[in-house]
């Protein structure tokens, strides 16, 4: 089959996930419950995302493990966005050059 | 009317200047989200390029779903022959995340925000784009989501081209190093609050041992990585709603 047909089946269902619940949920939402989930939906669903998938994003776990404590400390004494996902690759590299 | 005019117009100046620093701002923080991108949509390419798809069919569909899990399920779908309603059903559990993502934005945005801007913004929902938008002080302005995808969309784009083009010609160390670039950010998303909030790092922490522990479970273990993170996401979400309900100010932060 057309490989445009796929794509198209796929974009269109990604996009309708995405779109609905911005378009449809106009308001603040009252209910102190609903809004407390979805304040912490963020946290909880980067951190699952994160641990224990980064060590198996590299060629061996502990770069990874290594990777993630370094770049823990490095965003708890108050590192930006870049200098922390720079020095996380930097340590993957530098590990992986000596142990690979 | 004279003045009445002028000053309308002179807000309507001062929106646009503020918009464009958002959309810069949006820039800045999109480079780093750009390079980890690059980097890990070669592996797309190459995935993409082994189930059949031309380059220019691969870069379309990188452009158009802007969703690592969900994509790389749908290219071995369609290596695997499936028909075209399993890849759907495939897009829906892999990418639901974004829902639950669309719902926290939409508290996110200003309640004045039109209709275009919605769709643009949930457009872009990725778990970086997400991740920088949540984090952006106050009320979201789209342009900021919009100058953060305008970097890192077209660098989606281009590694997934230069997958399906080259194959594996970067080094694996390079591609190792720069596959952890996305989980770097986002510590640098989580860490900065749960250092403020202890309710929050307990949330982090949980959150890791929770999905370490899915990992492991052989019950879990074969469940889907999107299906994981999903129901993760929305039983310790839930659970801290309830154990600590958060108050007003707090959330405005």
């Amino acid at each position: 089959m057309n490989k445009y047909v796929y794509i198209s089946a796929m974009a269109l269902v990604t996009f309708l996930i995405r779109v609905l619940p911005l378009t449809l949920i106009r308001r603040k939402i009252s209910n102190r419950t609903l809004r407390s989930f979805l304040y912490y939906v963020p946290y909880v669903t980067l951190a699952v995302m994160t641990f224990p998938a980064i060590m198996e994003a590299t060629q061996v776990p502990w770069s990874g493990l290594i990777s993630l404590i370094c770049g823990i400390a490095l965003a708890w004494s108050g590192a930006g966005l870049f200098p922390v996902s720079v020095a996380c690759c930097a340590i993957v590299f530098v590990i992986e050059l000596l142990l690979v | 009317m004279g003045p009445l005019l002028y000053s309308s117009h002179y807000g309507d100046f001062k929106m646009r200047g503020k918009r464009i620093d958002n959309f810069k701002r949006g820039i800045r923080v999109g480079i780093p989200i750009g390079l980890g991108y690059f980097a890990v949509s070669i592996a797309l390419g190459i995935a993409a390029r082994n189930a059949g798809f031309t380059p220019l069919q691969a870069t379309v569909t990188s452009l158009l779903i802007n969703a690592s899990a969900g994509e790389y399920a749908g290219f071995s779908l369609v290596a695997s022959g499936a028909g075209v309603l399993e890849v759907a059903i495939m897009e829906l559990i892999a990418n639901a995340r974004y829902l639950l993502m669309s719902c926290s934005l939409s508290q996110k945005l200003s309640q004045s925000t039109p209709l275009k801007h919605r769709i643009g913004v949930g457009f872009y929902i990725t778990d970086e784009i997400f991740g920088v938008s949540m984090a952006y002080p106050g009320e979201l302005d789209p342009f900021f989501t919009y100058g953060a995808a305008a970097v890192a969309s077209p660098c989606w784009g281009l590694g997934t081209l230069c997958g399906a083009l080259l194959g594996s010609v970067l080094p694996l160390r390079v591609v190792s190093a720069l596959s952890v670039g996305l989980y770097g950010m986002f510590l640098a998303i989580i860490i900065p609050p749960a250092r403020r909030d202890r309710v929050i790092a307990g949330l982090v922490a949980v959150s890791f041992a929770a999905s370490f522990a899915a990992n492991s479970l052989p019950l879990l273990q074969h469940l889907s990585s999107g299906i994981k993170t999903i129901v993760l996401t929305v039983t310790i979400s839930l659970a801290a709603a309830m154990l600590f309900p958060v108050k007003e100010a707090e959330e405005d932060e």
